[in-house]
């Protein structure tokens, strides 16, 4: 309550008031962080619209039952109507105890589709069958989820802005196995998508440093001789843990080794006058992409951050990443 | 496309037991169009054109009505149910058409049970259901990842625990009466005595083993002979059929008892007349129903569900010692005309005997001394019946010597009437009771008599008193005895035909029987609030929530066992416990590149994954059978 009360207060400073999408605000559940288990408090029930047909189907019957005094007609509409019962408990505990998680997420440019990976863990000894996922109306797709293992669905949205895209909120549900219930979750986890700024369309050739073209530089780290071993940083190269140390019990550490010298660029946001920001970042994303193919040293100044020049994926993405979230 | 055959096959097994009663055409188009589906479904085809189905749907109403003249009642309107299912399979294209479809299945169920209840009956529509359900589960599956077998697993255990809830359910909801009116031929195919008798018609009922009513007597049941059960009574003749134009309306007549009351408790089967059957003579009356003085009970409206009511009788009685003026005419009157010579050879009797107690042992001699036979196949009768019998072919059935009998004693001056009903029946020892059936069907004669009033002579007796003392069976030769009744029952047969019947009466008692009056009187031993419907109300949704709540927490308690493997055990805790941190295995994983993972997303717990994942390789993998010892003391220290 005291939640909700916050939210309302917030509401009222921060934004005008619409009716609809205040409501649908209100409703939406509170964010969360990934692993949430469905526990039966989250799990909420109700026919669906074949459940009402065949309620009344059965209503039908057990008029038929009572004016003709048919016994067998009693006992069939009832078992009918029990098979139904039960089959709520069915579809709930298809449901319940589910683990959700957030599976892989690949940045996307803008204009690409964002995926999300919603991976559903079964940490019991009961099979799920035909678990679905649906954002907003849509009907979602549909997966089983054996014992002890865990199974994703996936879901998609256009990317219109860079930065960080957060996800809607979903809803993962089941009609199984009758398809006279429906049980569902509505969940809205942390969990967003990096989208880098559009590449600009024409490729322009890359600009060549003023001070140190074609002069090589002894840049420590390379791919080529191994030099030692270092603490693990969170973005090193997985290729190069020592996962026999690791096995030792010593620790993650990252096996380094020395590379040999290379040209390098700088793609420079100061370099690009005359253009909005949007356009500066678009560009200099394209070059990032030309640079990485051309395996390239290149380094990237922007204002108030700047990475040294560098090659290989992962600088490519520390790079993308500074540029999608460049001033957000 | 598997679903579909299962869904078929339930709609064909559902609609099986109603091509019988239904027109000839209709099983060849069921199966036309099923098989055409089918054959849609399986090349991928386009489903016919919805004119041309339109136009055959319409036609096939046509024949329908053209058949039943009617759409409406229980016949027609199951045949047009059938056909339109027939014709949906063809228009079904969305899961809410299949949905339909399933539905209807279901309902041809419940129509199922209009035709019969008998035990056989309801084990094949349970079967039905089940088989609907499996096609519904398959809707239901869309990933299909179950197989045919788990899915007849998975419909059994629904029935299985819908089954409780179904036994409160049907005990505990309160029963009430017809909410409107029934078709009329809600009720046809019934068997039983009919409202009059020509020659032929009781034999007619003789082949068939339908029970008319079963007997549970309070003390030892009455000799066979004793047994006479009351019908119809029959005053008037036209010369060749007994009936009853009109019933006498006034009170039932005083008798005396000459013998200890018997108590005894009938259970009718529905014969859609208004009669109901007593032991010669009741002293009290079913509830709701009333006699005339010819005490012929009659219930207030045709009796179309099975009956229970208790009675008393006295086997030995003196009644009708006053005999009114207008019946004693209408016990007097013959047709006008025809049978000449019957009249004259009474009319000799009464002129040189004297008393009416010798005429009607002259006649009684007669039957027994001429030659005249029992025969479950006289020949034909002409247009003087009375004479014909008595004087040309002289083999006859019961309904003949009571016809003739009666016919006599009319003629010599004697009142008298013919009295329908069953004679006999069999013990049941292993429930106790007494099975009376169609073939027991009988005729006999009431004469007025001064100073004795009304007194049954039995004519077949004189011809036959094997058909009285030991019953219709012993009565006729072998060869003349309809299939059922042949005397070729070894005692085993014949114990497992009781038993049978014993089932037949407990289900029919409890099962069928369970109406108003039997759920009140059976809830109210158990709590008096019980027998109002707020009571029941009030039971049954207590207990419904009640066995929901059991059901529930033994579907908890009763998930698959992981099995008794300690290696998976221990690497599945190891898994589940990773899961619940958000890092789930995935169905393609093996253990490495999970560990890979899990260490790339934990490193901080790297060191015990890699330890766990290769102890579990090891000892999986590894080909020496190692201790599980190690690994299960690494995934007890496993705490992420």
């Amino acid at each position: 309550m005291a939640g909700l009360a916050q939210r309302l207060a917030g509401w009222s400073v921060s934004r005008p008031l619409r009716p609809v999408s205040f409501l649908k605000q209100l409703l939406r559940p509170a964010q969360e962080v990934a692993p949430v288990t469905l526990t039966q408090r989250r799990i909420y029930i109700l026919p669906t619209r074949h459940g009402l047909v065949f309620a009344l189907l059965l209503l039908a019957m057990l008029l038929g039952a009572i004016n003709y005094a048919n016994s067998m007609g009693f006992v069939l509409t009832f078992l009918l109507g029990s098979l139904a019962v039960v089959s709520i408990l069915h579809t709930w505990r298809n449901l319940a105890q589910l683990t959700v998680s957030v599976g892989k997420r690949t940045p996307v440019f803008v204009g690409q589709e964002a995926r999300f990976e919603i991976c559903l863990g079964n940490t019991n000894n009961i099979p799920r069958y035909a678990i679905g996922l649906s954002v907003e109306k849509g009907s979602g797709e549909f997966t089983d989820v054996a014992p002890h293992q865990s199974a994703c669905l996936v879901f998609s949205l256009p990317a219109r802005q860079r930065g960080l895209l957060q996800a809607p909120s979903f809803t993962l549900f089941s009609t199984f196995p009758l398809g006279l219930f429906r049980a569902w979750s509505h969940l809205n986890l942390e969990m967003n998508c990096l989208v880098y700024p559009r590449p600009a369309p024409e490729s322009l050739p890359l600009p060549v440093s003023e001070a140190q073209a074609g002069q090589g530089l002894r840049t420590g780290v390379g791919h080529e001789d191994f030099s030692g071993l270092r603490t693990y940083h969170s973005g090193d190269s997985l290729r190069h843990v020592a996962w026999k140390a690791v096995a030792r019990e010593q620790g993650m550490l990252t096996k380094q080794f020395s590379g040999e010298a290379r040209q390098e660029v700088w793609l420079d946001w100061g370099a690009l006058p005359g253009m909005t920001a949007e356009a500066r970042l678009s560009r200099l994303t394209r070059w990032v992409l030309d640079a990485d193919a051309a395996n390239q040293h290149y380094g990237l100044r922007l204002p108030g951050r700047v990475l040294a020049p560098e090659t290989g994926t992962e600088h490519r993405r520390q790079c993308l990443e500074a540029l999608a979230l460049y001033g957000r | 496309m598997n679903k579909l055959a299962w869904l078929l096959a339930a709609l064909f097994l559902a609609i099986a037991p109603h091509l019988t009663h239904m027109p000839l055409w209709v099983g060849p188009l069921c199966l036309v169009l099923g098989a055409w589906r089918f054959s849609v479904e399986r090349r991928h085809a386009r489903l016919p054109n919805k004119w041309l189905l339109l136009l055959l749907a319409a036609t096939a109403t046509a024949g329908v009505f053209s058949h039943y003249l009617t759409v409406f009642g229980r016949d027609a309107g199951v045949a047009l149910l059938v056909v339109m299912i027939a014709f949906k399979l063809m228009e079904m294209k969305s899961l809410r058409d299949t949905m339909v479809v399933i539905f209807l299945s279901y309902f041809l169920v419940i129509t199922g049970f209009l035709y019969s209840q008998s035990i056989p009956t309801a084990l094949y529509l349970l079967l039905v259901v089940l088989i609907t359900t499996v096609s519904m589960i398959g809707y239901s599956d869309v990933k299909d990842g179950l197989a045919a077998q788990p899915r007849l697993r998975l419909a059994g255990v629904l029935l299985v625990q819908a089954v409780p809830l179904m036994l409160v359910l049907f005990v505990l909801f309160p029963r009430v009466g017809p909410l409107w009116g029934l078709p009329k031929d809600a009720h046809t195919g019934m068997t039983g005595l009919s409202d009059s008798m020509s020659p032929g018609a009781i034999s007619q009922l003789i082949s068939s083993e339908a029970v008319a009513f079963r007997v549970d007597f309070d003390g030892p049941p009455p000799q066979r002979g004793g047994r006479y059960w009351r019908g119809p009574v029959l005053w008037d003749f036209d010369g060749r059929t007994w009936s009853t134009h009109r019933p006498l309306d006034d009170a039932p007549a005083q008798f005396t008892p000459q013998s200890a009351a018997l108590h005894y408790t009938v259970t009718l089967e529905a014969h859609d007349q208004r009669w109901l059957f007593a032991l010669e003579l009741p002293v009290t009356l079913p509830p709701g129903s009333r006699a005339g003085s010819d005490f012929q009970i009659l219930a207030q409206a045709p009796v179309r569900q099975r009956l229970r009511y208790s009675l008393a009788s006295h086997t030995q009685y003196r009644f009708g010692l006053e005999l009114g003026e207008k019946e004693r005419q209408r016990a007097l009157r013959l047709p006008a005309g025809g049978n000449v010579r019957s009249i004259e050879l009474a009319r000799s009797w009464r002129d040189t005997l004297k008393s009416p107690h010798a005429i009607v042992n002259q006649a009684l001699a007669m039957f027994r001394d001429d030659t005249f036979f029992y025969t479950l196949n006289p020949p034909l009768l002409g247009q003087q019946a009375v004479d014909d019998f008595l004087f040309n072919t002289r083999r006859g059935f019961c309904e003949h010597y009571a016809s003739s009998f009666v016919f006599l004693m009319r003629a010599a001056g004697v009142p008298a009437r013919v009295v329908t009903g069953y004679q006999g029946g069999e013990i049941n020892p292993l429930g106790d009771y007494l099975i009376v059936r169609q073939s027991d069907a009988h005729a006999w004669a009431e004469v007025w008599l001064a100073q004795q009033g009304w007194v049954r002579v039995d004519p077949t007796a004189a011809v036959s008193p094997a058909r009285i003392e030991s019953g219709i069976a012993a009565a006729l030769p072998n060869t003349e005895l309809p299939f059922a009744l042949a005397q070729l029952d070894p005692t085993w047969l014949k114990r497992a035909r009781l038993s049978w019947d014993l089932l037949n009466n407990n289900w029919n008692q409890w099962v069928l029987g369970y109406g108003q009056e039997r759920q009140s009187r059976f809830l109210s031993r158990f709590h008096a609030m019980l027998a109002s419907w707020q009571g029941m109300a009030v039971a049954m949704v207590t207990s419904v929530a009640a066995l929901l709540l059991l059901i529930a927490l033994w579907m908890l308690w009763h998930a698959p066992q992981r099995g008794k493997d300690p290696v998976r055990a221990a690497y599945l805790t190891f898994c589940s416990r990773l899961a619940h941190r958000g890092i789930a295995r995935l169905p393609q994983e093996g253990p490495a590149d999970f560990a890979l993972r899990a260490m790339r997303l934990r490193p901080d717990l790297a060191a015990q994954i890699d330890l766990i994942t290769q102890l579990y390789i090891s000892l999986r993998y590894g080909g020496q059978r190692g201790d599980a010892g190690e690994l299960k003391r690494a995934v007890r220290r496993f705490r992420p």
